[in-house]
């Protein structure tokens, strides 16, 4: 967290939230409490609260980039394994097999992530499905748009975030794959239709959505139980 | 020429165009027009002033122009098919209608963004020297060649996102990717229509292993090790799903020769 967000941060809310130890002695400053007793006592409640309030931090950086994927993959991969695990009633036969391949996908996505990032990989998210009725199939495969589409934008806007050529172009094999998905899921919502790459997400200029991962992160929150918290990821 | 329509144009395509235009105001840009300039010395100002603000690289320039010749030969591809009476059943106009718009689409984006720099448009073989003979008489062999097509134009994209990553050049990498993944789209939902006509039974939206044909489109598709890593194995998935869930790219060398036999 930047200094001017952190003070902005501290103008509205009485504890300090993610701080570092510098960042805590300005705190203080901020709010004019000076004695030591004072400084170790909001210290350790500062920590606590800290954990509570600002969630998982996925970085900065390429790191955090790469950990901005991993947790769409883990959203994605999370609902797929439920869809799976409880198909839809009236499921054809074809549409398990292809949502079968996207779950593998998705998984293949997640633990890709989870390996590359290693110890710099965030933890397991925990979601929020209640959303969802993963018995009706308008709502798996509407959710399933979403989500698939959601991605495509995630990917095209974090593209110019990156600074590592090959991190880049991990980025890009991912995103055409998740494109397929889209249109295929689009086309199962929509047969035969101009769906698959619809005007209502394609522009006048035949471009794909591209989104910043403050808005894609607001998106998908409603999803999680785990906060996300993307502050520090570049935005240039 | 009408210098104000096109920078209006562009202003609708990005609405920082005067931004990144040097000598930025928009009414120094207009009065530099006003000034009676030459007819003739038009282009040239236009195309110094849009290579500054979208291809500031020359490498850019580059990677522009080999994407709108790709753009080109998919956009007439789709205009002589969906034009053929009796090629494309009624039942897949739209799919092919909707894929022929945003190809127009895209040289249109493209040919703006590259001004005068912009390549003129080849002229097209689509039997590729009489490999696809029957390509406008024939639907198998239009919707291979539509599917083949696309999956290039994806792997193409894919592998000059790279070469887009210099400061100035961020719009068109992130225009090129948004372009790439409508190209994927369009792969994606051609691939199914080849499985549920019956011309390739079993095709997926996605590529599976280096499966496909013509097979120099799908080279190097199998490929597993990702980030340096070998993914075999992983999550206990097949080999085939690990191949499908990642497009590998294209060299721009690869992909003017699987492109070649299409260009007189």
């Amino acid at each position: 967290m930047h200094k001017s967000q952190l003070n902005s941060a501290v103008a509205k809310s009485s504890m300090a939230k993610g701080v570092t130890f510098k960042n805590r002695r300005n705190f203080l400053r901020n709010v004019g409490l000076t004695t030591t007793a004072s400084f170790a006592l909001l210290a350790v409640g500062c920590k606590k609260d800290d954990e509570v309030a600002v969630g998982v931090n996925l970085g900065s950086n390429d790191i955090g980039i790469l950990n901005y994927a991993y947790a769409l993959e883990q959203l994605e991969a999370a609902f797929y394994t439920q869809v799976i695990a409880t198909p839809y009633s009236g499921i054809s036969t074809a549409e398990l097999s292809l949502l079968t391949d996207i779950r593998d996908h998705e998984i293949i996505h997640r633990e890709f992530f989870k390996v590359a990032l290693g110890t710099n990989a965030i933890q397991a998210l925990e979601v929020n499905f209640s959303a969802i009725d993963f018995t009706s199939r308008a709502s798996v495969l509407g959710t399933a748009k979403v989500f698939e589409d959601t991605g495509v934008a995630a990917y095209n806007g974090a593209g110019k975030l990156i600074k590592d050529g090959g991190y880049l172009l991990l980025a890009g094999k991912i995103v055409s794959v998740e494109a397929r998905h889209a249109a295929a899921i689009r086309d199962l919502l929509s047969p035969l239709s101009i769906s698959f790459a619809g005007d209502d997400i394609i522009d006048t200029n035949g471009l794909d959505a591209a989104k910043k991962p403050a808005d894609i992160l607001a998106a998908v929150q409603p999803f999680l139980t785990t906060k996300l918290n993307g502050s520090n990821l570049p935005t240039s | 020429m009408n210098i104000f329509k096109i920078l209006t144009d562009i202003e609708k395509i990005d609405s920082e165009v005067f931004e990144r235009l040097e000598h930025v105001s928009r009414r120094s840009v207009f009065n530099t027009f006003s000034k009676k300039l030459a007819a003739v010395a038009v282009p040239t100002v236009v195309a110094s002033m849009l290579n500054k603000a979208y291809a500031a690289t020359p490498g850019a320039i580059a990677v522009l122009n080999f994407a709108l010749t790709l753009e080109y030969l998919e956009d007439e591809f789709y205009k002589k098919g969906i034009s053929t009476t009796g090629l494309i059943p009624a039942s897949d106009q739209a799919i092919f209608t909707q894929i022929s718009k945003h190809e127009t689409q895209h040289v249109n984006f493209l040919k703006t963004a590259l001004g005068v720099s912009a390549v003129a448009k080849p002229t097209f073989d689509f039997t590729a020297k009489g490999a696809f003979a029957d390509v406008f008489s024939n639907y198998k062999t239009f919707a291979i060649v539509s599917h083949a097509l696309e999956d290039t134009g994806v792997r193409a994209y894919k592998g000059q996102a790279a070469n887009l990553m210099a400061t100035e050049d961020k719009p068109l990498l992130e225009y090129a990717l948004q372009i790439h993944s409508v190209e994927a789209r369009h792969a994606s939902v051609v691939r199914r229509l080849l499985n549920t006509r019956g011309f390739v039974v079993g095709a997926k939206g996605w590529i599976t292993l280096a499966q496909g044909s013509p097979a120099a489109v799908y080279a190097g598709d199998d490929n597993l090790v990702q980030g340096g890593v070998n993914l075999g194995g992983l999550a206990g998935k097949t080999n085939e799903a690990i191949s499908e869930a990642f497009d590998e790219p294209l060299t721009k060398e690869a992909v003017l020769a699987i492109a070649g036999p299409f260009i007189v």
